[in-house]
């Protein structure tokens, strides 16, 4: 019961503290799951990120899902992903209710102002941690200038560089 | 602002978000297209208006922005009832995939093929990463204060460990400050137009 509830409020943690959406949670759930609560290791985020990509939905979603599964089973994955949502369901409901123009009020203009650039240093942070542990020799980091170049200058979806990295990791490992 | 906003039954509002959430790879931005294909087009939940308004909201609020969707056109076209039914709808299809992966998974992980695979994916990853940087740093990092927060909460969190989220908390006062000491007399004005009794429905 006791892990039930660690999994709810972690998750819910995260997705109260998620704006954007997308990558800029990661180094919280990294914070929370890895670090905290040792729930996965860094090689397994690191895959879930890549299911994450290659299934649908929303990158948060999936890792609740699946750290709740393998932390306790199904009945966990229902906690995690009722806590990752639960904060956004409140949060739009309030604002459909009440507010209009929420959007153009200059105290979340400056809010934003602040927690957007502070994102973007949390994303830095992430992949400064995760460069290091994955990025141990010349391979890699091939593999990885390789697959940012098709990201960047090729224009490619991730799904396509994911397989083309999956490849070619076959060939090279 | 509500001319627009027809009135939903709930499974069809189930459904059309469970085709939103199952058509969704990759997350973010890349379901605006399908979401606005289903809601606007098709049924008529949303006008167009609504919906970039709805995406400024999504982006102003913690939480998939597929999430924030479905829960803001079920409630307006349904009530709770609707949030729910939308919400839930929009979550089942990645819910029910990753749960199917990861009763399988431990045994595909240990499988050398897969371990390979992954030796290559992993760095993939790390690009991945890069790139949501790169396109997301390009587009907030508008001016000196922006990179100053950036890497302020970059080695902060690596020199001295500050976790996330009290960081977070003292970079929306920091741009709180800022944004008084900018935009002072912008505020007088929006603080008028806050109090201007609007009807939405």
């Amino acid at each position: 019961m006791r892990l039930f509830a660690q999994l709810f409020f972690t998750f819910f943690k995260i997705g109260a503290f998620t704006f954007g959406g997308g990558y800029a949670m990661l180094p919280l759930i990294q914070v929370e799951v890895i670090d905290t609560y040792g729930w996965l290791t860094l090689n397994e985020f690191l895959e879930i990120i890549a299911i994450a990509e290659m299934t649908p939905g929303p990158v948060a979603i999936n890792t609740a899902t699946f750290v709740g599964y393998r932390t306790a089973g199904f009945f966990g994955s229902v906690a995690a992903t009722l806590g990752v949502v639960l904060p956004s369901f409140l949060i739009i409901l309030l604002i459909a209710r009440l507010f209009t123009g929420l959007t153009k009020s200059s105290w979340t203009k400056g809010v934003f102002t602040g927690v957007k650039p502070a994102v973007i240093g949390l994303i830095g942070l992430a992949l400064w941690r995760l460069g290091s542990v994955t990025l141990t020799d010349y391979k890699t980091i091939l593999l990885f200038l390789g697959a940012l170049c098709l990201l960047i200058k090729g224009r490619l979806h991730p799904i396509p560089v994911l397989i083309l990295a999956g490849l070619s990791g076959l060939l090279l490992a | 602002m509500s001319k627009t906003t027809n009135q939903a039954n709930l499974p069809a509002l189930f459904f059309s978000f469970f085709k939103v959430g199952a058509f969704t790879i990759g997350g973010g931005y890349a379901m605006l297209p399908v979401i606005q294909r289903e809601v606007i087009e098709t049924r008529h939940w949303l006008s167009t208006e609504e919906f970039v308004e709805l995406i400024a909201i999504a982006e102003m609020t913690p939480g998939p922005v597929a999430v924030n969707t479905a829960t803001f056109v079920g409630y307006r076209t349904a009530g709770i009832p609707g949030s729910v039914m939308a919400t839930l709808g929009v979550v089942l299809p990645s819910f029910s995939l990753i749960l199917a992966i990861a009763v399988f998974f431990p045994r595909f992980a240990s499988h050398p093929v897969a371990q390979h695979l992954f030796y290559g994916i992993r760095p993939a990853v790390v690009a991945l990463i890069g790139h949501a940087l790169y396109k997301l740093g390009r587009k907030i990092l508008v001016n000196k204060f922006g990179y100053a927060v950036a890497f302020t909460v970059f080695l902060a969190q690596l020199l001295l460990g500050v976790p996330p989220i009290p960081t977070l908390l003292l970079a929306a006062g920091a741009g709180l400050l800022y944004h008084q000491a900018n935009h002072g007399d912008a505020q007088k004005h929006n603080n008028e137009q806050k109090h201007d009794p609007k009807d939405r429905r």
